[in-house]
């Protein structure tokens, strides 16, 4: 079964879409939107590391986006806003990385499969790392969900009940880098924000509580990347903003069926 | 009894020292309110008492396994968050929906169970928070500014509550208020702060003290009287401290 590229494709998606569906609901509820871009655009800067050292794209672009969550959550609220430091280590750290991979003469590399994704392409070992990111990041959500609910209500709320909420935001940082890391290959390092974002958005005038809106962010996010791929099948389209366009879509349709309430 | 001691703690942001040697008790079901101007320091000492702020000297002594119960200041649930309010009593303690039922019915708000955090009005909201505080039984209520948003009814109806949880739970109150005739009528203790304590004690003692007209000196007046206009057409609420006070 998993000989047929398709298959593999579906598989990755499906996958790729149910790890995005609880961190995409707390960046949302956060207001992290750029915080998740800027942890993608710098994993070119992993990736150009991990070809120039020959070790796993996979174990480059993690640390990257480890490193580079870490830096701007250590360095914000100093003499700088948050939004110009994450706009100054994301694009810094892609044009960085574009620059570093221009130098790897001997490999000639696909830059369009790193900045749009190649779900195509997707391999075995693919396969195997995104089943490892779900698991990790479907462990820490399960394990640590109330505490990082309470960190992301009120912060003193969270002190107030023993949580510590730099812990809670530390743990969401490292889900989020594993959810780059293991994205990049469905729908490369330019889209994942709106992998995160869209069918959060789509879900949210249809949740009641911040569970019902995992659940549902997770089947709109599911059903974008099936169609998504079948349309891109059909109309030889690439597979990866395809799949955006698709959740896109659903957002459309389902904001008005009962548009967005003001506050 | 004790519950918790501040022993001269200072607190720095930076290199600016916000409050310096507070040294204050919280005894057993006793409501003491700080008052002090905007920057005296009140929300740090009580952020400093929850653990969410270190100081630099001094230290904190809670008696073992404090339980306490915390309404933050402005806490504002964001749209993007859907949230009922049975789902927020049950975010740190799992509960049933008869006890979600009958500790918002303490709280004063009992048929707001199904109803969504960001749709609440401000005084219900600060009611659906008094309710989420007290689920864990506390044996202290810490409100900073609890009442911040509401008009002057609206803020006295909900310190009325907090007198009659703490006379219901027998719980003690540590709170942060603006509103000097809340204060006046509902504490048993005050402690004025302008970063560090100026003065303390009964509020009658503190009302005649020096340190608290300087402080309060120019918004006093405005208070009493908003204070009396309230008394005259609002006969159901107890304010015989207030007319101690009066005299």
């Amino acid at each position: 079964m998993l000989d047929d590229f398709m298959v593999r494709a579906s598989i990755a998606g499906v996958g790729v879409a149910l790890i995005a569906a609880p961190l995409g609901c707390f960046v949302v509820w956060r207001r992290m939107a750029y915080f998740g871009e800027a942890t993608a655009h710098a994993a070119m800067l992993g990736i150009a590391i991990a070809l120039s050292l020959e070790i796993p794209i996979f174990a480059g672009t993690l640390v990257a986006a480890l490193l580079m969550a870490l830096t701007v959550t250590q360095l914000s609220g100093r003499s700088l806003a948050t939004d110009t430091l994450l706009g100054l280590t994301a694009h810094g750290g892609l044009a960085l990385g574009l620059v570093v991979a221009s130098f790897l003469s001997g490999v000639r590399i696909d830059l369009m499969a790193y900045l749009f994704g190649d779900i195509l392409a997707v391999t075995r070992v693919d396969l195997l790392l995104i089943l490892l990111g779900f698991l990790a990041v479907i462990l820490l959500m399960y394990w640590r969900w109330s505490k990082m609910l309470i960190s992301t209500l009120n912060e003193e709320l969270a002190y107030s009940n023993g949580i510590n909420p730099i812990r809670e935001k530390f743990f969401l940082t490292i889900s989020l880098a594993i959810t780059v890391a293991v994205s990049i290959k469905v729908v490369g390092l330019l889209l994942i924000s709106a992998l995160l974002i869209i069918p959060a958005a789509a879900s949210r005038t249809f949740s009641r509580t911040p569970e019902e809106m995992v659940i549902i962010t997770a089947v709109v996010g599911v059903i974008s990347a099936i169609s998504g791929l079948q349309f891109s099948y059909l109309f030889n389209t690439p597979p990866g903003p395809s799949i955006v366009c698709v959740s896109l879509a659903i957002f459309l349709i389902l904001s008005s069926i009962r548009p967005l309430r003001s506050n | 009894m004790k519950l918790l001691s501040t022993n001269n703690i200072s607190v720095k942001y930076g290199s600016n020292v916000v409050l310096r040697d507070v040294s204050l008790d919280i005894n057993e079901g006793e409501i003491t309110t700080i008052v002090g101007p905007n920057g005296s320091g009140k929300t740090t000492l009580v952020k400093t008492i929850i653990g969410a702020v270190t100081p630099f000297t001094g230290s904190i002594s809670l008696t073992e396994n404090l339980r306490i119960g915390y309404i933050p200041q402005r806490l504002s649930i964001d749209y993007t968050l859907p949230m009922t309010v049975q789902r927020f009593l049950n975010l740190s303690h799992k509960i049933s929906k008869e006890d979600c039922i009958s500790v918002l019915r303490t709280a004063g708000v009992p048929d707001l169970l199904k109803t969504q955090m960001s749709n609440l009005s401000g005084g219900q909201f600060q009611r659906v928070l008094l309710a989420g505080a007290l689920l864990g039984s506390p044996q202290i209520l810490i409100l900073d500014e609890a009442s911040q948003g509401l008009d002057q009814a609206g803020s006295a109806a909900f310190y009325q509550q907090i007198e009659s949880v703490r006379n219901e739970k027998g719980c003690a109150v540590l709170m942060i208020s603006h509103d000097l005739h809340v204060v006046m009528s509902a504490s048993d203790k005050v402690i004025c702060m302008n970063g560090h304590i100026c003065c303390s004690g009964k509020p009658e003692a503190v009302a005649n003290m020096p340190e608290y007209h300087g402080l309060f000196a120019a918004g006093t007046e405005g208070t009493l009287a908003l204070y009396r206009h309230i008394h005259d057409h609002d006969h159901d609420h107890d304010h015989d401290n207030l007319r101690k006070f009066k005299h």
